[in-house]
């Protein structure tokens, strides 16, 4: 049951893109299309699953002085472990979230999530708070994709729904990104103000 | 003499970090309400960037690269910004009382602001020179206080206008960080 809580917790109530606005960078950056913006919301989940699982695993051992440096080497490895597995396997896609890969090793979420619940709850809840905190960030990444993607070039997922012509090349841009977030995020406050 | 303008005119304007390259972002929300903590986080920003891109140079040109070991670089790259920040944090303390109160809870914050392990990253990617290398992370941490001053001095404005409920706070920064975003693109396609 407690599980359940946390899972709905990290999807919704504590949203991390709508609600506590964390990770904004790749949240910008990788979204002009619905397809980036949904790998680079499971290549956070990824990491994020996997170092709430090993910082609750090593919470005890881990002096509270060095705890900070220690999350972050933690969260490192695993930014490095998906970088090799993504060079290895996925090189084309590794090439188009560039940068933006290494840098899930700063993305506040994770060293958010270590600090505020991995570091207090067991291994089972934590992981399962990565699932929930993962999949909520990776739904608002596809949802800001598809919506750059519908209005700047009229397609979802490659999918042309109208002529590309009509569409407003700008939502493809820098501005577009900034803009349509601002949009999703009222939108969201407007709908969960209602509860 | 013109190669480097040329770079500090592109990081600054035409390719800026925070309105066209994305990164540092959070830190361009949270700190920008007003003017005076836009400035130190600018200069703190600019600091650290400089530092850990010159730290990073020489670890990636002299250990990793020789080495064969670039496939710990990012591992590498963010304790040595982490420990950058930890030192500057120890310092402003004793210097300048001030400032650290005034940038208080988001010094530590630098550590895990993505412009300066991004722009570290990015001189190791297209092998900048040392002197190429500092001038960019520099002209770059300039164009990220430029966006954190202009952006604080249009939210102070903001703080006075009827914005409707769903759209207060970060939703409307971020809609006229878009049309910032738009004024900047004039300058893409000049510089480099």
């Amino acid at each position: 049951m407690k599980a359940l809580t946390v899972l709905f917790d990290g999807l919704v109530r504590k949203n991390p893109t709508f609600v506590l606005i964390l990770g904004m960078c790749p949240t910008l950056g990788t979204t002009s299309s619905a397809i980036t913006g949904l790998s680079m919301g499971l290549a956070t989940m990824f990491v994020l699953i996997c170092s709430n699982t090993a910082i609750s695993l090593i919470k005890r051992l881990v002096p509270d002085k060095v705890r900070i440096p220690a999350y972050i080497v933690v969260i490192a490895s695993f930014v490095t472990i998906l970088q090799m597995l993504m060079q290895a396997y996925l090189p084309a896609l590794n090439a188009t979230l560039g940068i933006f890969i290494p840098l899930i090793v700063v993305n506040c979420i994770l060293l958010g999530r270590a600090e505020a619940f991995a570091s207090k709850n067991s291994v089972r809840l934590s992981a399962v708070d990565g699932i929930g905190v993962g999949l909520g960030f990776t739904i608002a990444l596809t949802l800001l994709g598809c919506m750059r993607e519908l209005l700047g070039t009229g397609a979802i997922f490659g999918l042309q729904l109208y002529d590309s012509g009509y569409g407003a090349l700008l939502f493809v841009l820098a501005p577009g990104a900034f803009i349509a977030l601002g949009l999703l995020i009222a939108l969201f406050n407007r709908l969960t103000a209602k509860h | 003499m013109l190669e480097y303008l040329a770079i500090i005119f592109t990081a600054v304007l035409a390719n800026n970090i925070v309105f066209s390259q994305f990164l540092g972002i959070c830190p361009f929300i949270g700190v920008s309400k007003d003017l005076q903590s836009a400035f130190g986080m600018g200069m703190a920003v600019a600091f650290v960037m400089g530092l850990a891109t010159c730290a990073t140079w020489i670890l990636q040109h002299y250990i990793l690269l020789p080495l064969d070991l670039t496939y710990i670089q990012t591992i590498v790259f963010i304790l040595v910004i982490a420990i950058l920040v930890q030192m500057l944090e120890i310092i402003l303390k004793k210097t300048s009382p001030s400032l650290y109160a005034a940038l208080g809870v988001y010094l530590p914050l630098i550590t895990t602001n993505c412009a300066v392990l991004g722009v570290a990253i990015i001189v190791a990617q297209k092998n900048f020179g040392l002197l190429h290398s500092l001038v960019y992370a520099l002209a770059t941490a300039g164009g990220f206080a430029l966006a954190l001053a202009l952006f604080a001095a249009i939210r102070t404005q903001l703080e006075l206008a009827d914005v409707p409920r769903a759209m207060r706070g970060v939703p409307v920064a971020l809609i006229v960080a878009g049309i910032l975003a738009m004024a900047f693109m004039g300058f893409a396609g000049i510089g480099q």
